[in-house]
């Protein structure tokens, strides 16, 4: 029987195109999205990330990318075969939380390293916390935490608070109001992929607040934001990063101008990686790049960085050198916490225009480079 | 809760429901003519505002802009109908669902192959821009304009076929398809006159309110859906059906959203009532599709009665 | 009846494949063969459920997702309780068998199929296809905007459900499970057909009214039938879900249910073997054609397009010839 299923298996990797990865080599299998309307986060991730390995010259790593389409079962499916038929060692790319928690627990638990450009939904930061998963992005929580902090730094004292009805859109209004102090003018929920916000729009324009904080990610954002604009309403806009970045930014055009946000990453950092980062991607792809950009490229860097002092077959040393995170991260200082995720410092952002293009310019710090989230209390690592 | 609150609101479902109506014109008038049952409407909304925002990015004119995603769509329409619907007309409706879902796939990979993964820029033009004194609310000029578009193509359809020779032959098609092959009408090119024109509406529709909103792949499905709700509201193939369908469905959906959660506030705790408020809210245009259906069969005006 | 023979050759050959290609997969160590086979049998299964009321029936529900869906909601909620160790409702324990799950996704998969069809079939025709699309996304926007089972975010199932005496977590024995739950469903299907009520379903999908005329009651067997359907739909729910070890409210996208349609059709309408084949591929297309173009879905209405405009009694019409029995 041995000698049948020796043989069986020739002809399987011959009719599988020779997957079978020579002994030396590493593969990262990158599960991401390129299709449907989030399509543009999951393509820059990917654009940052190639970039990284590209700079790199690795001849041994072997990247395999692939569609999720923004759909949970597709991605748990792109997951087994990646795990099962191209042996991948370390997976990465998930953008949307559902989808990240839709399939890191199970990676995790069958000794596949995942590395979170994106996603970092509580669980996973807190008690659901694992080794074998390391977040290069930030937690959830994050960026909405810095955003009410600084709604407290602008003397805004009664906002209006608003997000879309599901768990990302809970925590992103509970974040917010972990740390802002002032009142509420409102709070509300809209619809996932809502295109009409004349009735909330309606609403802020009627509670007397002095400024909104929103976080409505993708065509959501551009959506509001343009008709925010064409209301008559003119309070300040708060937000976190991802629903004010490059991928969004020139769709939103002049209306945009001004908003402030949060984010651990702005084109405009001032240091040597970062400089050359944003030169090189604009040369490479020709437009700016944006935080998932940013996120993508930091992501492969520490996984380069880890594979630098040791084999990903040696599962504890390669833990550790990825828990070391040696590599030049493009947003400045950049260490991880006990639960895996990161160390940084937060920068507020304003929508600025240069050069005829909509980009973002660093206003001033949220937190400084020891904030860490709090879910961390509740992992037990 | 004030007035002008209230007002601004009605307004706001007004709006909302006259762009339903140009999506939903085209889809009745297609299926009271035709018999046809078309998922890619949709697709046709997403192609006028994607050519709209390219053509008014390349001329910087908005109006430029709308008449280029207006042909687009309505070139788009007379295509598909000459290669794929022309060959659905007599077969049953499972037939046509099922490709005209295959053409949504066909579409929206097809605007991505052309436009590339990432949203659109296509902003009101300045003259529409900021905000008009109603007396008792300020109210964005561009949702008047909405507004006003809508009611002019409202009355200019209703001209069109009460009036013209064309909206005879449409009229005569619904009723009895044999007599007017009979009559000697071309009866395959007034097919594709029809759909262009549905088509043409639904890239209107697209284009109005790509500006407001995000143009990207995938946007003509959520609208699609209403569109569908508000024509089974108003009685399949009747386009005062979809008239009626379409400021119900609009005033309804804005108003449930609007109204629900502060009606939950008053005995739910506010972060509960926000939620219980707001799923239900996103159902309340199902229920009352379900109920129209439950106590009219054939919708508010049935069109073959 | 040579037609006849050939589709019954067919099936055979359908049925004996779809268990030789994991078992050589078994042998060869290439799991994620077997996880694919696994997934095509529980599509197949929700087709089965479907084909009985498009097929037989000419009942075109545009909202089967709903049922699939909710199946899948039963085990991942089910699973979730008996992992948290919390009551689901009024003290009831959750449960991580499968057997359990299963009977409690038909339960309440069938009660909802009987509201949504006693409503529905008030209608025919187009308003049908849409009244189903409506109770489809009614339920859809409530299970994206509930969050007490995770809304959007969707449900994970930490550990495989469990069945007597066979590891789940194995995809072998999973893919087992699968099967056999697989090939029950089309026996149970191929009994209906045959069945007086089988032809009663069948007669009045050809004429409704002479049914009526020989005092068959078409809303009556028409609702039993669209009641079946869904129970077995929710099934093919759950075990999608523990495949997965995920539920989301994506289960219940208009999407899905266009999937289901296009399961059916590409394998055959009404045919017994037709969403066997109609399921094997869409996996297959979506496997090869995903990994070698990211704009794989256009090919795919291509494909589509070509078989409905063309080829219209699918894979199975087209290996067996055109003529439909029944």
């Amino acid at each position: 029987m041995k000698m049948k299923a020796t043989l069986v298996s020739g002809l399987v990797a011959l009719s599988f195109g020779a997957s079978a990865a020579q002994a030396d080599t590493v593969t990262i299998g990158m599960i991401t999205t390129l299709s449907g309307g989030g399509a543009g986060l999951g393509v820059d991730v990917r654009d940052g990330f190639q970039l990284a390995l590209e700079q790199a010259g690795n001849a041994d790593i072997r990247l395999v990318v692939e569609d999720d389409a923004q759909r949970p079962e597709t991605a748990v499916q792109i997951a087994e075969r990646m795990i099962q038929s191209e042996r991948a060692d370390i997976l990465t790319g998930i953008i949307w939380s559902n989808l990240a928690m839709a399939v890191v627990p199970s990676v995790v638990a069958q000794d596949i390293f995942y590395i979170s450009p994106n996603a970092g939904p509580s669980p996973l930061a807190g008690a659901n916390c694992h080794p074998n998963y390391f977040n290069a992005a930030w937690q959830n929580d994050t960026l909405h935490e810095a955003a009410g902090q600084t709604a407290n730094e602008q003397g805004y004292t009664n906002t209006f608070i608003m997000a879309p009805n599901y768990p990302a859109g809970t925590d992103a209004l509970n974040g917010f109001k972990r740390y802002y102090q002032g009142e509420l003018a409102g709070e509300l929920f809209t619809q996932v992929g809502q295109t009409d916000y004349a009735a909330e729009i309606a609403q802020i324009r009627a509670s007397g607040a002095d400024s909104v904080f929103i976080f409505l990610p993708g065509g959501m954002g551009i959506s509001f934001v343009r008709q925010y604009e064409q209301s008559g309403v003119d309070l300040p806009i708060i937000s976190a990063g991802f629903s004010f970045d490059q991928d969004v930014l020139p769709a939103m055009g002049s209306a945009a101008l001004g908003v402030i946000n949060t984010g651990q990453w702005s084109p405009d950092l001032n240091n040597d990686t970062n400089i050359a980062f944003v030169a090189d991607f604009q040369e490479a792809y020709g437009r700016l790049p944006s935080i998932y950009a940013s996120q993508g490229f930091d992501t492969a860097n520490l996984i380069l960085s880890a594979l630098n002092t040791a084999e990903v077959s040696d599962q504890d040393a390669f833990r550790d050198a990825l828990r070391a995170a040696e590599f030049d991260s493009v947003r400045g200082s950049f260490a991880f916490a006990s639960n895996h995720h990161p160390i940084h410092r937060i920068y507020v952002r304003e929508v600025v225009e240069v050069d005829g293009a909509l980009t973002n310019r660093i206003i001033g710090t949220a937190f400084e480079d020891d904030y860490r989230d709090i879910h961390g209390e509740n992992c037990s690592m | 809760m004030s007035l002008a609150l209230f007002i601004e609101q009605l307004l706001n479902g007004v709006q909302f429901g006259l762009m339903l109506f140009l999506m939903s014109a085209g889809l009745t008038l297609v299926f009271g003519v035709m018999g046809l049952i078309n998922l890619a409407h949709g697709s046709l909304y997403m192609i006028g505002a994607f050519f709209c925002a390219a053509a008014a990015a390349a001329t910087g004119s908005f109006w430029l802009g709308l008449v280029a995603g207006l042909a687009a769509a309505a070139a788009a329409g007379a295509i598909i109908e000459i290669t794929v619907i022309r060959r659905l007309y007599d077969r049953d409706h499972l037939d046509q669902v099922l490709a005209t879902f295959a053409l949504i796939l066909i579409l929206s990979e097809g605007v991505r192959m052309i436009f590339g993964p990432f949203p659109l820029y296509l902003n009101v033009p300045d003259s529409l821009r900021g905000t008009i004194d109603l007396g008792i609310t300020q109210y964005s000029l561009y949702r008047l304009t909405l507004i006003g578009f809508g009611i002019a193509v409202a009355v200019g359809l209703w001209l069109l076929i009460a009036r013209t020779r064309l909206g005879i032959r449409i009229r005569a098609g619904e009723n009895d398809r044999e007599m007017i092959a009979a009559l000697g009408v071309n009866i395959r090119v007034l097919y594709t006159v029809v759909f262009a024109l549905g088509a043409a509406l639904a890239g209107l529709a697209g284009a109005l309110v790509g500006a407001i909103q995000s143009v990207q792949v995938g946007m003509g499905e959520p609208v699609l859906i209403l569109a569908f709700v508000v024509i089974v509201i108003g009685g399949i193939g009747s386009i005062k059906g979809a008239m009626v369908g379409a400021l119900m469905v609009g005033v309804i959906d804005t108003m449930g959203r609007f109204l629900l959660p502060r009606f939950f506030a008053t005995f739910l705790e506010p972060s509960q009532a926000m939620g219980v408020g707001a799923a239900l809210a996103s159902m309340l245009i199902y229920v009352l599709m379900a109920l129209v259906l439950v106590l009219r069969p054939k919708g508010l005006f049935p069109a073959h009665a | 009846m040579r037609e006849m023979r050939r589709e019954h050759m067919l099936n055979v050959l359908l049925a004996v494949a779809l268990f030789a290609v994991p078992l050589w997969a078994y042998f060869a160590s290439e799991p994620f063969v077997i996880t694919l086979a696994t997934r095509v049998a529980i599509l197949a299964m929700a087709g089965v459920g479907l084909n009985l009321a498009l097929g037989l029936g000419g009942m075109v529900s545009f909202g089967h997702a709903v049922f699939f869906g909710l199946g899948g909601y039963c085990a991942g909620v089910l699973a979730h309780h008996a992992f948290s160790g919390t009551p689901v409702l009024m003290g009831l324990p959750g449960t991580n068998q499968m057997l359990v799950i299963w009977l409690v996704a038909m339960l309440t998969s069938g009660l909802l199929a009987l509201v949504i069809g006693a409503l529905s079939l008030r209608t025919s025709g187009i308003f049908f296809i849409m009244i189903t699309l409506a109770f489809a996304q009614m339920f859809f926007y409530f299970a994206l905007s509930w969050p007490a089972y995770g809304g959007e975010d969707g449900l994970p199932i930490f550990v495989r459900n469990q069945f007597p005496g066979l590891n789940t977590m194995r995809p072998w024995e999973l893919f087992v499970v699968a099967y056999g739950l697989l090939m029950l469903v089309l026996a149970l299907f191929a009994v209906i057909r045959a069945s007086r009520f089988g032809a009663a379903l069948m007669a009045i999908r050809q004429n409704p009214d002479r049914a009526a005329a020989v005092g068959i009651s078409p809303f009556g067997v028409k609702l039993v039938a669209f009641v079946i359907s869904g129970m077995i739909t929710g099934m093919a729910g759950a075990m999608m879900a523990d495949l997965t070890r995920f539920v989301s409210p994506a289960m219940m996208a208009w999407q899905m249910s266009g999937e289901l349609i296009v399961i059916i059709i590409l394998g055959g309408t009404g045919r017994l073997f037709g969403p066997v084949a109609g399921a094997a591929i869409l996996v297959g297309f979506e496997v090869i054609f995903g990994g070698m173009t990211e704009h794989w879905k256009f090919w795919l209405g291509l494909v589509l397009l070509a078989v409905v405009l063309f080829a219209r009694g699918g894979f199975v019409g087209l290996l067996a010839g055109r003529d439909r029995h029944g």
